[in-house]
């Protein structure tokens, strides 16, 4: 088991470098930094330009691979390089990170939770009501975009707060500055604003892993081991929880690592609508302002993210099966 | 090898033998069309997704022609106006009417999406069934970019590049270049087991070259994989797309598609809900049709799935 893992972080490992050199170069041929600089009032010259540029590492004078290679450096030594203005990629990245992090961190093992349970739970329930509305409300989820459902919870907490006559839910920003009171009301204030993007990440990916989970489980539910379990004086319960549930989790950790690319997508359109300043904010605002940098570290952290996820997904999948631990 | 040719010939009908020629008139074997298209219909779900993806999909390309109004047009004696009987999903700030909009904008949309899955599907019947086929070197490079490629999420790619296309045509091309890795590793596990068939290894050492199997005998039977797919990367791709344009990364102005529509509806969402709720749901309903239709045909073309998705 430890030489599998051995392996396969080796292997994730370079496929992360691979990801984030890739990212560069795609970012660099693509952005254009220099658009700051230009037509400006009074105007910059371009020698001037190209001097603050290449103090930067983003002139497009200097060829590609040139400024990976400087890039190359400066990451190895845990430097991502500096914004179109001179700021440090790093100290903003490092503030971002933990916005995002706590926001993708809650959502996941929720939504994961859940959308397991949930689709163990209607394929038990196979036909009967409970199973039509989870896998009802599942299949509508699944065709609203992350952008719709955050506009549609915002617009339902607006006018919610509206008629109750008070603000219940918060639906912009991360904590409110004018809170008064102590710890405990700035906790509450903070977890409050989480709320809401918080429960638009957790269906989104409930809704993915329900379905799957659901037929996972009805293709062991008729299988012959879980009979036997039953027929050995197993109560119900523990049949389904050790024999049917334990198999049919292992096809859904597998796809628990893809759709995490998915919510990290996600939480960018949350982050954009809910005005949280994270990584999946920075993602945009960077593109937009042709950042070449900042672009290659959010990506270097989404990969770094996948690559844990993947990490994870073959522990977990280790301690499930059992032939994958042999073999 | 003594078995006269008239008794092979019955043999393949279900009542053999004795009768011979004349069952094989009576039982009338029903074309596979007609019996996909038999399990399809008797699916409720599905036949109600087909009619409202065909619904949807008249009202984009012929509910334009309804309305006098052009997407481009302003009237300014009604400007943020509710659904009225002039404008019957209302009017933004300058007037706009919100009607001829998201028609225009489900137009690109749903021309985009189609071009996109099919393109996605061929890339991946293409990379998985040659990986499949041939194994080696060239199946651990394939498999290798397809692992690259769904470490590093392809909205991120397509979005660092989108600075460098105006071109609709571009912004086509990238969409179905990024959204195909899952569907070939898919075809690859099945291409896999394919290739040991009586009728492939027949074929191969018969001398028929490797990409002439691939087109005459792998591809053909995972026709009823690849038609699923092809139907399940609509709603990918319009997903994509939409999300993409909703950062303004894929449809660029003056062109118009439902994703640019809901960003510019979204800070005026609570004030004027009819900017937003018309094309966003016109998107969920349209994503909803196709994935209904995705899973109807699942069933009717692959019954031994025992999927319900």
């Amino acid at each position: 088991m430890g030489k599998y893992l051995a392996r396969r972080l080796v292997n994730y490992l370079i496929l992360v470098f691979i990801a984030t050199s890739m990212a560069y170069i795609l970012a660099a041929v693509s952005l254009n930094p220099r658009s700051h600089y230009e037509g400006r009032n009074p105007p910059v010259p371009v020698a001037e330009q190209d001097h603050i540029l290449s103090q930067y590492n983003l002139n497009d004078k200097t060829p590609v691979l040139e400024r990976y290679g400087t890039w190359l450096s400066d990451v190895v030594h845990g430097d991502f390089g500096k914004e179109y203005n001179g700021q440090s990629v790093n100290s903003e990245i490092g503030r971002r990170m933990w916005v995002s992090g706590q926001l993708l961190l809650i959502g996941t093992i929720l939504g994961g939770l859940i959308g397991i349970a949930a689709g163990a739970y209607a394929a038990v329930k196979q036909y009967r009501w409970q199973d039509n509305m989870l896998s009802t409300g599942s299949f509508v989820l699944l065709a609203t975009p992350a952008f719709v459902l955050a506009i549609l919870l915002q617009v339902a907490a607006v006018k919610f707060n509206g008629a109750v006559g008070h603000k219940v839910f918060e639906y912009s920003g991360q904590y409110n500055p004018a809170q008064a009171g102590g710890f405990f009301a700035h906790f509450g204030d903070r977890m409050n604003h989480l709320v809401l993007p918080t429960v638009t990440l957790t269906l989104l990916g409930a809704s993915y892993l329900m379905l799957y989970q659901r037929n996972a489980m009805l293709d062991v539910l008729g299988s012959d081991y879980v009979r036997t379990a039953r027929a050995k004086g197993l109560r119900r319960t523990t049949a389904l929880r050790r024999h049917a549930l334990r198999t049919a989790l292992i096809p859904s950790v597998t796809l628990f690592t893809y759709s995490f690319a998915t919510i990290f997508v996600g939480a960018t359109f949350t982050e954009t609508i809910y005005g949280w300043h994270g990584m999946g904010e920075l993602l945009v605002t960077s593109i937009q302002g042709n950042d070449t940098n900042t672009v290659t570290a959010v990506t270097a952290f989404v990969a770094v993210l996948v690559l844990l996820a993947s990490f994870l997904q073959d522990i977990i999948v280790g301690i499930l099966d059992p032939r994958v631990r042999v073999g | 090898m003594t078995v006269p040719p008239e008794q092979l010939m019955g043999t393949v009908t279900a009542e053999s033998g004795i009768a011979g020629q004349a069952t094989l008139d009576e039982t009338r074997v029903p074309s596979r069309r007609r019996v996909v298209w038999r399990r399809f219909v008797r699916r409720k779900t599905a036949l109600a997704g087909l009619i409202l993806l065909a619904l949807l999909v008249l009202m984009a390309f012929g509910g334009i022609h309804l309305t006098h109004w052009k997407y481009t047009d302003h009237d300014f004696n009604a400007l943020q106006v509710g659904p009225t009987s002039s404008h019957w999903f209302g009017t933004d700030l300058t007037g706009k009417d919100m009607f001829a909009a998201t028609m225009r904008g489900a137009q690109k949309s749903i021309v985009i999406a189609f071009l996109v899955a099919l393109m996605a599907t061929g890339i991946a019947a293409i990379v998985g069934s040659f990986a499949g086929y041939f194994g080696g070197w060239l199946d651990r490079t394939l498999m290798w970019v397809v692992n690259l490629l769904l470490i590093v999420p392809s909205f991120l790619i397509i979005a660092i590049l989108s600075p460098q296309f105006h071109s609709f045509w571009l912004f086509v091309l990238l969409l179905g270049m990024f959204i195909w890795q899952i569907t070939s590793r898919i075809v690859r596990g099945q291409t896999l087991s394919l290739r040991e068939r009586e009728y492939v290894l027949a074929a191969k050492y018969m001398g028929v070259t490797g990409p002439k199997i691939i087109a005459r005998h792998i591809i053909p039977n995972l026709a009823s994989l690849l038609i699923i797919d092809a139907t399940i990367n609509i709603s990918v791709a319009v997903l994509t797309e939409t999300g993409l344009s909703f950062f303004g990364f894929g449809v660029q102005p003056p062109d118009i598609s439902l994703g640019t529509l809901i960003a510019d509806a979204q800070a005026s969402a609570t004030v004027l809900p009819w900017l937003f709720l018309f094309p966003a749901g016109f998107l969920v309903l349209f994503v909803l049709a196709v994935n209904l239709v995705g899973n109807g045909l699942r069933d009717a073309l692959d019954p031994t799935s025992g999927s319900s998705r």
